[in-house]
């Protein structure tokens, strides 16, 4: 395989390739043992003891950079068929948990024959998991498209202030249930921005779950704001949340990641979302920021490009 | 007349509960659990709706897709595809082709696929 096709196969930038960094580690050996055997000549009395000494090096040499990039291409192979079997295992768990959330929802419809409310109540239970685990299995999904490069997002104009306020009304059910009151204060004049309008569409709804999910039991305020500055649009998400620690405010945007005063609680979580907001924004060109203070509350702002 | 929907999809099982659901709400459900029957049944009972799955045995969606596109029987018949499948250049090929929506099964209820359903069927 050519080292250009290797790179097109694992995603990865050209310098990168295993088969180039080979190539570019024995042009230098070579090079450099020629620069010896030139040095070597002036200083040993018989040449052919000084060619013995370098060819012998070059050996040694070429032999270990290629079973280190060797290495290196197991490695990079592994990653790729991990990225290849979670998507191919999400695809395959989707068909059976549609078929339950149908399903159950054929159930609780009542279509079927009315249920004692505490039948229903059990009901619940299992069209909430069963959700769970559709999302589960698209955040996973997702992931695996961002790790091997095979996200591509779409060009479309759109209005950020009207995506948000349809989101926002959404999720006005989930805001009451959890005592949380919806602030949104827009700029005037936004204007539409270029990007994936169903991808920063599932950043914003992350980054409301969380400012509501992780809000203090007593009523509390989540405030959006939405502005233009210079050649930038920003959004800014503030809770009154239980806020996350200090030292484990760095990790916060890793794969997998939950913070340690939540992964103690019973607040259900994956550790998935802010890593994948955090692909998403930064492949829209834009940047995302995170300021927060355990037991007052956290601020999430990301800014896009308006071009 | 109650109107035709033709659903081609090879899981018997969402073929169950999709049938029931739409029988209750007033639709005539026509059921193929491959693209081969779906193109068939297509074809011959010429339904005013097709709820196409994209990963069918014997002939995949797309094809099944074009298939109907190319046919100037059922060109003109909308089809709404539920899948699982999250696939950017399938959705593209599928747009192109003239889908009226494109619903991951695990992100829609029901209520919702049917609410498709309807706001289609009104045009």
């Amino acid at each position: 395989m050519s080292p250009f096709q290797e790179c097109k196969k694992y995603q990865i930038p050209f310098y990168r390739c295993p088969s180039f960094i080979f190539l570019a580690l024995g042009t230098m050996i070579i090079f450099a043992v020629l620069t010896s055997y030139y040095v070597g000549n002036r200083i040993i009395d018989d040449p052919l003891v000084v060619a013995l000494i370098c060819i012998i090096l070059t050996v040694i040499l070429l032999i270990l950079s290629y079973f280190a990039t060797k290495t290196f291409e197991v490695l990079i192979e592994a990653n790729r068929l991990k990225s290849e079997f979670i998507s191919l295992a999400s695809h395959q768990l989707r068909a059976p948990i549609s078929n339950l959330k149908f399903a159950i929802e054929i159930l609780m419809s009542g279509k079927k024959g009315k249920f004692e409310p505490s039948q229903l109540e059990y009901l619940q239970i299992l069209k909430e998991n069963t959700i769970r685990l559709g999302e589960l299995t698209r955040d996973l999904l997702l992931i695996s498209k961002i790790e091997s490069g095979n996200l591509k997002l779409k060009e479309e104009k759109f209005d950020l202030c009207q995506l948000t306020e349809k989101i926002v009304k959404n999720f006005s059910p989930f805001a009451r249930a959890h005592n949380v009151d919806i602030k949104c204060s827009f700029q005037d004049n936004i204007p539409k921005i270029f990007g994936d309008q169903e991808q920063i569409k599932g950043v914003i709804e992350t980054l409301l779950d969380n400012a509501i999910k992780y809000s203090k039991k007593e009523k509390s305020l989540v405030e959006i704001k939405i502005g233009k500055k210079k050649k930038e649009i920003y959004f800014e998400i503030k809770d009154e949340g239980i806020g996350i620690p200090q030292s484990d405010q760095k990790r916060i945007f890793e794969k997998f990641f939950r913070a340690s005063n939540v992964s103690k609680s019973e607040i259900p979580g994956t550790g998935l979302g802010l890593f994948i907001a955090k692909s998403i924004i930064e492949r829209s060109g834009g940047k995302i920021y995170l300021n927060s203070e355990e037991g007052k509350g956290t601020t999430v702002s990301f800014t896009l490009p308006l071009s | 007349m109650a109107k035709k929907i033709l659903f081609i999809e090879d899981e018997s099982a969402l073929q169950k509960t999709f049938s029931d659901f739409l029988d209750k709400e007033g639709f005539q459900v026509i059921s193929a659990l491959d693209g081969e029957t779906g193109i068939k049944h297509a074809e011959r009972e010429l339904p005013d709706l097709i709820l196409l799955d994209l990963i069918l045995p014997k002939l995949e969606g797309i094809e099944v897709l074009q298939r109907l596109r190319e046919n100037p029987k059922t060109k003109d018949i909308p089809v709404i595809v539920l899948t699982n499948v999250d696939d950017f250049e399938k959705l593209e090929k599928a747009l192109e082709l003239g889908i009226k929506a494109y619903l991951i099964k695990t992100d829609f209820t029901l209520e919702e696929v049917l609410k498709k359903i309807k706001d289609e069927l009104k045009e």
